[in-house]
């Protein structure tokens, strides 16, 4: 029988030091907090995140592994208002690589679609382009940008079964089903377990094929 | 003769929404650009964008409309309206990227007379550098237009021949409405297609870097 859904810890076991961490959520919507904190109990360290966003408050989410010095790189489009970053990045702690959003989704979904690289106009002309590969195409100027691959990606969906079929509520998608597909071990945090067949085969957003572990946290509102 | 008063950010927001006709899909940027869906008459079919993954975006939630999953790219709470659709962030950006958004309305810091923008970064060392969406958003909606204040707070033209601070994009921005005037960016540069009561084109063109060129009409700004 193939049951996805486990505990937390079992979840994350193997997670080494260095490992490349995709965090799904945009603002705290589809923040996947009960398995950043499950990664902070694990205690693997030097790790890239990969995430939008650089988190808010300290006492939750990704700036609790920025106060333990666990992040050695974050990749993101928008890190401001999170002071736990603040902090670090004004005396040079914390290694930056800003991306545009559009990118930034683009070169993950490109990862999970074992599309190497891609060419876009975001950026062109920018300081986003420095050493990147120019082309034309058209008459119009494009930068390569490289897909973006991950060791481990944290999603948060509304609803998840045992073969790991997802679906979401409200703006919780965002980054989370891209992320699913771009790592080799994905954990998906949901806020619902329900039977096979709980989510019509019409409504799974996510297909169980790009998940790897179900982690039931029974509901709660999305905070920080 | 007519004192010229500035217009306020409200009345910034609503003389962009005049031009928004029905049928369009829009994305606002945060700021003033986001107040400009308050002007815009509920009976015209707009559907605003959402970077996070939103087509058919309301206003505010009443306190029982309230959902914690449902936010702005500005984090804000909001509702979707009858016919609103949800989807993540590639499909988002692709609508961004894919020339399918009409009209993309952002804040800015500067803008040339070639119309490249800058928006993003003043290159302040203390500050963090965040981009957001707004290289995609510049490059990839059929047009862009701007809303700013005409100068900058200690009296700094923002409409320049070059923009000073890092870029958000080349060639992108095609209006522009400050606190004073709606300006084309044509091909021969600024065009002044409309001033506030009491503006003269020598006042404008005091507060602007870059040379101001009158269409053919312009009208008062109101």
């Amino acid at each position: 029988m193939i049951d996805k859904r486990c505990h937390v810890a079992e979840a994350l076991k193997d997670v080494s030091d260095g490992a490349t961490v995709m965090i799904g959520g945009f603002g705290a919507v589809g923040q996947p907090d009960f398995l950043i904190d499950g990664l902070v109990e694990q205690g693997a360290r030097d790790l890239v995140v990969v995430a939008n966003n650089a988190g808010w408050s300290r006492e939750t989410g990704i700036p609790r592994l920025f106060d333990l010095g666990r992040v050695r790189k974050i990749v993101c489009s928008f890190p401001k208002n999170s002071p736990a970053f603040d902090d670090l990045f004004r005396v040079g702690k914390i290694e930056l690589e800003i991306v545009p959003q559009g990118t930034l989704a683009e070169r993950i979904r490109a990862a999970g679609a074992g599309v190497p690289a891609f060419f876009t106009a975001t950026g062109v002309g920018t300081q986003m382009a420095a050493g990147k590969e120019v082309r034309e195409f058209g008459g119009k100027t494009y930068l390569m940008e490289e897909a973006l691959h991950a060791d481990l990606a944290l999603v948060e969906a509304w609803r998840g079964d045992r073969w790991g079929n997802l679906s979401y509520r409200g703006s919780g998608r965002n980054f989370n089903p891209i992320m699913a597909m771009a790592a080799r071990l994905t954990v998906a945090q949901v806020h619902e377990a329900v039977e096979l067949g709980g989510i019509a085969p019409d409504e799974v957003v996510t297909p169980g094929i790009f998940v790897n572990h179900v982690v039931d946290i029974n509901g709660g509102a999305p905070h920080g | 003769m007519v004192e010229a008063i500035p217009l306020d950010r409200a009345a910034m927001a609503a003389r962009v929404a005049q031009d928004i006709p029905e049928g369009w899909i829009v994305n606002l940027g945060v700021g003033v650009p986001t107040q400009v869906a308050d002007h815009v008459p509920l009976d015209r079919d707009v559907i605003f964008h959402s970077e996070n993954g939103i087509l058919g975006m309301g206003p505010a939630p009443t306190p029982e409309e309230f959902d914690p999953w449902l936010v702005n790219a500005g984090k804000k709470a909001v509702t979707l309206k009858p016919g609103a659709a949800l989807f993540h962030h590639a499909d988002s950006f692709a609508m961004i990227r894919g020339g399918h958004i009409d009209l993309c309305v952002l804040g800015a810091f500067e803008v040339a007379e070639t119309g490249d923008l800058a928006n993003w970064s003043t290159d302040s060392n203390d500050k963090t550098p965040a981009v957001g969406g707004a290289m995609d958003l510049a490059v990839g909606a059929k047009r862009v237009w701007v809303v700013m204040e005409h100068t900058t707070r200690d009296g700094r033209p923002r409409l320049v021949k070059q923009c000073s601070y890092p870029l958000t994009a080349l060639r992108s921005i095609s209006r522009i409405y400050t606190n004073l005037a709606v300006i084309d960016v044509s091909p021969r540069g600024f065009t002044v297609s409309e001033m506030i009561p009491g503006m003269t084109l020598e006042a404008l063109q005091n507060r602007t870097e870059a040379k101001l060129h009158l269409a053919a009409t312009t009208e008062r700004l109101s």
